[in-house]
């Protein structure tokens, strides 16, 4: 039950390399690459889904954590 | 770093790693370590090993037992640490250049022992490192630096390759569904004999480029478009079968694992 949960979305962004994977796999458009880094555009929108975590290959955006 | 799986079990302070942009590389080795977590495995208790390649570099960034070793021979290395010490969880991180052409003869043969070793194949159909030349795996038709015009080679089907050989599990999936990986390395843990496990994954750089297959999530699509599950296969009528890539389990058999055998024969004197 992701939805009980509430995550955080967090971008490191010294870890992007702007493939624009996370952006593409969104479901929702939550991101965009600006000045070759991804950023976090409309967080209301974001559903957790982690869509972005799992196909990021650079660890560079993820739900929780610390 | 805040994030909980890549802070425990990588070596942080080297990230971000040397991969390029799109590689599909880093996906693979998060699936892998999200099976080891997901096991709950002791990081104490797993050995990395790894070849040379693109994808061979991953054992640099993981915080457990790693071995970088020669070009082709991470199996042979990872036989003998399995030997000599099998209460370790051996994994062999290896590219489709390195465990299909140099290293083709050791994968036969650990697959022939049926060596209980969770082989984790990141084939990007290409050799990224060295500067895009064709590599066993390169499609037939598919341009690489060394195949200006196309590769006239057939291109090896590696799974079916290790099943002859004799591996007890054999699996492929894709970085499109990443999920899938982690599961299939989490079942070849389990097997208690040779697994085999082929992640097929994007190299944006070198074979995206040279074959104009697009950026990272273009290509990464593509593999959602090229393959298909096993299940699914099976049902389609023969014409339809043809140029898909099966995903999903594709072989497991029970055979007697080779340290057992070789404990058998020490226990007998």
């Amino acid at each position: 039950m992701k939805a009980l949960k509430s995550e955080k979305l967090n971008v490191e962004e010294e870890l992007c390399k702007g493939c624009g994977i996370c952006v593409t796999f969104c479901p929702k458009n939550v991101l965009k690459i600006e000045d070759g880094k991804v950023a976090i555009v409309d967080i209301d929108s974001c559903i957790q889904c982690g869509l972005c975590e799992l196909r990021c290959p650079d660890y560079a955006i993820y739900l929780g954590g610390k | 770093m805040g994030n909980n799986l890549i802070e425990k079990y990588y070596r942080t302070e080297r990230l971000p790693h040397i991969w390029c942009p799109g590689c599909g590389n880093g996906i693979v080795l998060r699936a892998i370590v999200k099976a080891i977590d997901n096991l709950g495995l002791n990081k104490d208790d797993i050995c990395v090993v790894s070849g040379i390649g693109c994808s061979s570099r991953a054992t640099g960034y993981l915080d457990f037992n790693t071995v970088h070793t020669t070009h082709g021979r991470a199996l042979a290395f990872a036989t003998g640490i399995k030997l000599a010490n099998p209460n370790l969880h051996v994994i062999v991180i290896t590219g489709d250049g390195d465990c299909a052409a140099i290293g083709g003869n050791h994968l036969i043969h650990a697959a022939r022992r049926n060596i209980d070793i969770t082989t984790v194949v990141f084939n990007n159909n290409i050799y990224g490192m060295t500067g895009g030349q064709y590599s066993p795996t390169t499609p037939t038709g598919d341009k690489g630096t060394t195949a200006p015009y196309g590769n006239i080679d057939p291109n090896f089907d590696l799974c079916e390759l290790a099943k002859s050989a004799g591996a007890t599990y054999v699996s492929r999936s894709t970085v499109y569904g990443a999920n899938m990986i982690t599961k299939q390395v989490e079942e070849g843990i389990k097997n208690k004999g040779f697994s085999f496990i082929e992640a097929l994954t994007i190299c944006p750089t070198y074979y995206g480029r040279k074959n104009k297959k697009g950026d990272a999530p273009e290509m990464i699509n593509q593999l959602k478009e090229m393959t298909i599950n096993v299940d699914a296969y099976y049902k389609l009528p023969q014409e339809k079968r043809e140029g898909r890539i099966v995903i999903g389990e594709l072989y497991r058999v029970q055979r007697e694992e080779y340290i057992e055998k070789y404990n058998r024969l020490i226990n007998s004197f």
